[in-house]
């Protein structure tokens, strides 16, 4: 850690961790629910764990990109971040909002709370992702605002890399795509759209951005590979996703009362959106091939090393299965869907953030690394957690080819409930999977609790005897 | 000096930009590739439409992209005899062609409308209006390198041993002139 104030990074790091967590124990409630509709009836019914499962993952994701931020603009820009303090209020201020959300979510019924918090005044509630109170949104944009100040005054005063300033153009993006956010219309078909101006836009858009900042600098500061070379891959990858991922958006407009001619430009466009991923695979192994130095951070490189893998498996190969407009036609909106969104996010965004946090946290807390005991904890969870996700991955696939067949094809269909009720194998593995995934996680947090420090005398012994 | 006798070399220019021409010219690919599926299927159709374009103007933008195509050309050889400002210059030329490129196109465009043509008329106006404002988005990506390799041309930032930058950006204008040939060939002419 080379500037005192990267410090305020470590609370978003902690905090995420404590919402993944959160996240998982409300996905492992609504799955359950799957199979056991009354399960945690009235207290917690399936909407409200819903919605918490993924309200969760939002919030930590976007923890620990504002921890990566506040770690990596001033290493970046050479120079300590503009005002420490203020990141440090914003960290209160958004996790105290996170919490409360939470609270209301799960003491408040729903209509309640939109009454209870101005939404006649400006309907905004009732939309997946956006389940959020008025008076929250206000407030995650201020958060939002506020982390861009900060590091956008960072960068002014310090050396301009074309990493800083592709992460921090991302993060503008970032806040101005969530405000649709604030548009709600009656009309269903506008309505959907600024819905997926916001989610495509960032998931197949800025995210991809965010992701590729993250592991551009990483892959710098582990492998010691030039700057320029790393910046050079990003530029391309970035160039991808965007010519892509913006006309790619119409993978979302087929069936939504939106023009005819989005079957053929969603089609076309979002076909291709799995390119960037496959060169953020090859860029990935390129780097490693070419380092310079045996980084002692093992665990690091693992997530760093995963993630373009699985994020291409998630996003590109699932993504690609349900994107073109006559397959769509049949897998709309089934497990496949789920299948997909579950590997995707998984991949590109948690393992991107599990792979900073991986790499900056040792040094948060005054070393390069940790112990190797620590290490294998880690890396133990990260395969854990991989193989269980793809599980979840695969049965969620199985269900969604089921209602494919039985309630959207043949001259017979069936009726959703029905349907369901076939799939209820399916529904078990997923919720086996969760749960050894739960397990993954808690052995990867088990590793933050173990003390010490990456040994180079037992390396250099354990070479020496070979 | 080049000479035949000189042992060939690798791509010109930066690597970087040949994956990135790689990855357009596979889209572009896909999306030509597309337009011949659907024509396939709706023949007629796609003879028909194809009528109401302007080929004059059409063949008249070929010319130009050709030409600017020949001027980039001309400023690689001259940065090579080490002659930043006339380096400068010729980019110059190219990039006021490729204002020209696309003040013909945006006329072209204002007439479509004018006479009922949108993405929603039928399939072969939407291809075509699709694949000339995707081409479009192009030109002016490549007139926006043209314009950083020109500006560093001037300042003398390239010379006889170092011009890569040159070349790179020479390099994606080419491929932007390429698209265009073919485009035209297949939306414009070919019947």
């Amino acid at each position: 850690m080379k500037y005192e104030s990267q410090r305020v990074a470590k609370p978003y790091f902690i905090a995420a961790l404590a919402l993944f967590a959160g996240q998982i124990v409300f996905g492992l409630i609504a799955g359950f629910q799957y199979l056991d509709g009354t399960f945690l009836f009235p207290e917690i019914p399936f909407d409200v764990a819903h919605m918490s499962h993924t309200n969760l993952l939002i919030v930590w994701l976007l923890m620990a990109f504002m921890g990566a931020a506040y770690y990596i603009v001033p290493e970046e820009a050479q120079t300590e971040l503009y005002s420490p303090k203020l990141a440090l209020i914003t960290f209160w201020v958004f996790l105290g909002a996170a919490v409360l959300t939470l609270f209301g979510y799960l003491f408040v019924p729903y209509s309640q709370l939109a009454a209870m918090t101005g939404d006649k005044l400006l309907p905004t509630m009732g939309r997946g992702y956006l389940e959020q109170p008025l008076p929250v949104k206000i407030g995650i944009v201020l958060v939002a605002l506020s982390l861009l100040f900060n590091i956008t005054m960072t960068l002014l005063k310090g050396r301009k890399t074309s990493l800083n300033l592709i992460l921090i153009g991302a993060l503008w993006g970032l806040a101005l795509l969530f405000l649709p956010a604030f548009y709600f219309p009656i009309d269903t078909v506008k309505a959907s759209y600024s819905w997926w101006w916001i989610v495509h836009g960032w998931v197949e858009g800025d995210w991809e951005l965010i992701l590729g900042a993250l592991l551009g600098f990483i892959l710098i500061k582990m492998t010691g590979v030039d700057r320029e070379i790393v910046e050079k891959w990003l530029y391309v990858i970035i160039a991808m996703t965007l010519v892509t991922g913006i006309i790619g958006i119409g993978h979302h407009y087929y069936f939504i009362g939106a023009p005819r001619y989005w079957i053929w430009l969603g089609s076309i466009f979002s076909a291709l959106e799995p390119i960037p991923f496959i060169l953020l695979i090859a860029f990935a192994f390129k780097m490693l091939l070419r380092r310079r130095r045996e980084h002692p951070n093992k665990a690091a490189m693992l997530w760093a090393m995963g993630t373009p893998i699985v994020a291409f498996l998630g996003a590109g190969l699932w993504g690609f299965m349900i994107t073109l407009a006559p397959v769509q036609n049949y897998v709309h909106g089934t497990n496949l869907t789920a299948a997909h969104g579950h590997l995707a996010f998984f991949g590109a965004y948690a393992m991107v953030s599990l792979a900073i946090i991986s790499y900056a946290m040792p040094l948060l807390r005054g070393r390069e690394a940790n112990s190797a005991a620590a290490q294998r904890w880690e890396m133990s969870g990260f395969w854990i957690m991989v193989i269980s996700m793809i599980g979840i991955t695969l049965a969620l696939t199985g269900a969604g080819i089921v209602t494919a067949f039985l309630q959207r094809m043949g001259a017979h269909p069936l009726g959703f409930m029905q349907v369901q009720s076939k799939e209820r194998v399916f529904f078990w593995l997923r919720e086996f999977c969760g749960l050894c995934f739960f397990g993954g996680l808690v052995v990867y947090l088990r590793s933050f609790f173990m003390s010490g420090e990456y040994e180079y005398s037992d390396e250099a012994i354990r070479a020496l005897a070979s | 000096m080049e000479n035949i006798s000189d042992p060939p070399h690798a791509l010109p220019g930066d690597f970087a930009i040949w994956v990135f021409i790689f990855a357009e010219l596979t889209v572009f690919g896909v999306l030509f590739s597309a337009f011949a599926f659907a024509r396939a299927a709706h023949v007629d159709l796609f003879n028909q439409s194809q009528l109401a374009l302007n080929r004059g103007l059409g063949a008249a933008n070929t010319l130009v992209l050709v030409t600017s195509s020949y001027f980039v050309a001309r400023a690689t050889r001259a940065i090579k005899d080490g002659r930043g400002l006339l380096c400068g210059h010729w980019l110059t030329g190219a990039l006021g062609l490729g204002v020209v490129f696309l003040a013909l196109k945006l006329f072209e465009f204002h007439q479509d409308y004018a006479h009922g043509i949108t993405l929603s008329t039928n399939l072969f106006d939407m291809f075509y209006l699709s694949l000339t404002f995707f081409h479009f988005m192009h030109v002016l990506m490549g007139m926006a390198i043209l314009a950083v390799v020109a500006y560093k041309a001037y300042a003398g930032r390239y010379g006889v041993e170092d011009h890569a930058g040159v070349e790179t950006g020479g390099s994606y204008w080419h491929m932007v002139d390429l698209v265009w040939i073919i485009l035209f060939a297949l939306v414009y002419v070919i019947r």
